[in-house]
């Protein structure tokens, strides 16, 4: 079995129920962990596995759970949020994993609480997923039937409620402590950090919060071990990951390869190469809030520091792809306004800067724009850099346009100086 | 409210720390049964939930799935992120603005439509992609018209 997460996903049915799920050893991972293991010795499987957050930031899940303060104070417990608000453009893993297999989450969610004891767990999925939150209630009701889920659940000592709580839509809300400001019914601003979430999140209490690919993982890893699921990857990385890929390609999807597949598999084999009549130009290896790499960095193997050495990062590890006969400049233009639009206002750098950075897009493809544009631009990038705004989203929403400026000037300055696109734009 | 939505609320209580976190959620239900929240109705929350409906007002106007103008009674999203707009998406939206004869944001003249952009739908590799009324529709071709209004 070298696909677990999608070992249940079939083209025969719409998805799995919970007796598809036991009959590949379903919920045999939480018995293991309830029953034969404590809480420590479950957060050090997973430290042994290598398993690392898959939202896009890496964070290995086993160190993080392990970062939760031991409470003495049993009316205080700590929660577990699972971070299902997928809406990094171009990202399209964790819908797969929700609609197909929504036990398969549960599960992880169980045991993923088991190991910092939280007795609460709530799911924060995007509004818009609603054939996701129709299966997840169905799911839910199931698991508590069945006693996963719920009071003294498999008759252990633990009890964990899981609650779902759908969003009613902002992108920032996939930053931590913002979305841990929208659970507590706010404006989804990001909080000051330090205090980490771990330490003091929801309503002041310890909180993890982890990605629905990330907690899909954890009962794999119960069943089968730390050294079998390290063995799935094909470098450094441990286990297997959801890649995707679209754009101009032949076959645009998602599939569930070794972490460590090279770029170049990814595209070619699996996405089955360009349509006819398009070359590659280059990709967003990870969704709208990562570099751009060209078709000379094909061979990198998709992992997390071999493509931030290549001068990106996996992120999502859904491509875009960028054809020769779509204008990148028109493509960052469409990238920013969706960053100038999420800000969520709340520091000076991102708010101001975003739209100036929209504005100056425009004009360029406009025809208005000026030499110095592309010095502004680049100082822009600079300015809402890493350490300058209150959270990510502005360091991300840059670099698409860094790398931009940097491997695709030419594009630029076409418009500038001879006011017309380098290539034939859409 | 009515008994309907104030049960739908209290159910959600539970679930939270406190009252004020079930803002978002109790915005949500009263948009359920009513198509979209008028100020009536978001004092009307506000009380319940004993916050300032200024509070509660940040709230409604933050997030995008919240509808503080009545909206007609089928909502068309259409995605306006990377991997629409490159496969052709905004100009698709456009042809269907055009048919119904509505600018972005706008309501057709009989109620029946609306028409508002949103962010990647989460289904890059079926682009083109919109959503009616919650309801996801891929693969949107120079049909659309035909493909989202069934005409
Ligand atoms: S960087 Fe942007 S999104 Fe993040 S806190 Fe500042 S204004 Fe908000
Ligand atoms: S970009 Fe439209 S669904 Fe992702």
């Amino acid at each position: 079995m070298d696909r677990p997460l999608t070992q249940n996903i079939r083209a025969d049915r719409d998805f799995a129920t919970l007796a598809d799920y036991r009959k590949t050893g379903g919920y045999e991972g939480l018995r293991k962990a309830v029953t034969d293991l404590g809480p420590k010795a479950v957060q050090q499987w997973v430290k042994d596995a290598g398993l690392r957050g898959r939202g896009g930031a890496g964070f290995g899940t086993g160190l993080k759970w392990s970062l939760v303060p031991i409470d003495p104070a049993p009316d205080h417990p700590p929660y577990l949020v699972v971070n299902a608000d997928e809406m990094e453009p171009g990202t399209f893993k964790d819908r797969l994993l929700l609609e197909k297999d929504p036990h398969q989450l549960l599960e992880g969610i169980a045991i993923a609480a088991y190991a910092i004891q939280a007795q609460t767990a709530y799911i924060f999925l995007r509004g818009e997923y609603r054939l996701a939150a129709e299966r997840l209630t169905r799911a839910l009701q199931e698991a508590r039937a069945a006693h996963y889920v719920g009071a003294h659940l498999l008759d252990s000592d633990f009890s964990l409620d899981i609650h779902l709580h759908t969003s009613a839509g902002r992108y920032i809300c996939g930053e931590e402590s913002a979305l841990l400001n929208a659970l507590e019914g706010k404006r989804a601003t990001p909080r000051p950090k330090p205090p980490f979430a771990v330490v003091s999140g929801l309503w002041g209490r310890p909180t993890v919060v982890n990605n629905v690919e990330t907690i899909c993982n954890v009962p794999h890893i119960l069943r089968h071990g730390a050294d079998w699921y390290k063995g799935l990857g094909r470098g450094a990385d441990a286990g297997t990951k959801l890649f995707g890929a679209s754009g101009r390609v032949k076959r645009p999807g998602l599939w569930e390869l070794p972490m460590g597949t090279p770029i170049r598999e990814i595209l070619e084999e699996h996405a089955g190469g360009m349509k006819d009549g398009y070359q590659l130009r280059g990709f967003l290896p990870g969704g709208a809030s990562t570099d751009f790499l060209l078709p000379e960095h094909l061979d990198v193997p998709m992992e997390f520091d071999t493509v931030a050495k290549a001068g990106s990062r996996m992120g999502t590890g859904t491509i875009i792809v960028l054809d020769d006969k779509t204008c990148p400049v028109r493509m960052v233009l469409n990238l920013e306004r969706f960053f100038a639009q999420e800000s969520c206002g709340w520091c000076t750098p991102c708010r101001d800067g975003l739209p100036w950075t929209v504005t100056l897009l425009q004009d360029i493809v406009e025809g208005r724009g000026r030499p110095e544009d592309l010095d502004t631009l680049a100082g822009l990038t600079r300015m809402l850099g890493p350490g300058n705004t209150f959270c990510a989203l502005a360091p991300g929403a840059m670099e698409p346009l860094q790398s931009a400026l940097k491997y695709f000037r030419e594009d630029f300055e076409r418009y500038i100086f001879q006011n017309r696109p380098l290539k034939e734009a859409v | 409210m009515s008994a309907t939505e104030i049960d739908e609320i209290n159910a959600e209580l539970p679930h939270y720390e406190d009252k004020s976190a079930v803002s978002i959620e109790a915005l949500k239900i009263v948009q359920k049964h009513r198509g979209w929240v008028s100020d009536d109705s978001l004092t009307a929350i506000a009380e319940y939930l004993k916050i300032s409906p200024a509070q509660l007002e940040g709230v409604a106007t933050f997030y995008n799935l919240i509808y503080r103008r009545p909206v007609g009674n089928t909502v068309i999203h259409v995605c306006d992120s990377v991997s629409c707009w490159m496969l052709g998406g905004d100009r698709l939206r456009d042809k269907l603005c055009r048919h119904l004869n509505v600018k972005l944001g706008e309501t057709s003249q009989d109620g029946e439509y609306t028409v508002l952009p949103i962010v990647c739908l989460g289904a890059c590799d079926r682009a083109p992609v919109a959503m009616v009324n919650g309801e996801l529709r891929p693969d949107l071709t120079d049909n659309i018209v035909q493909e989202l209004l069934g005409e």
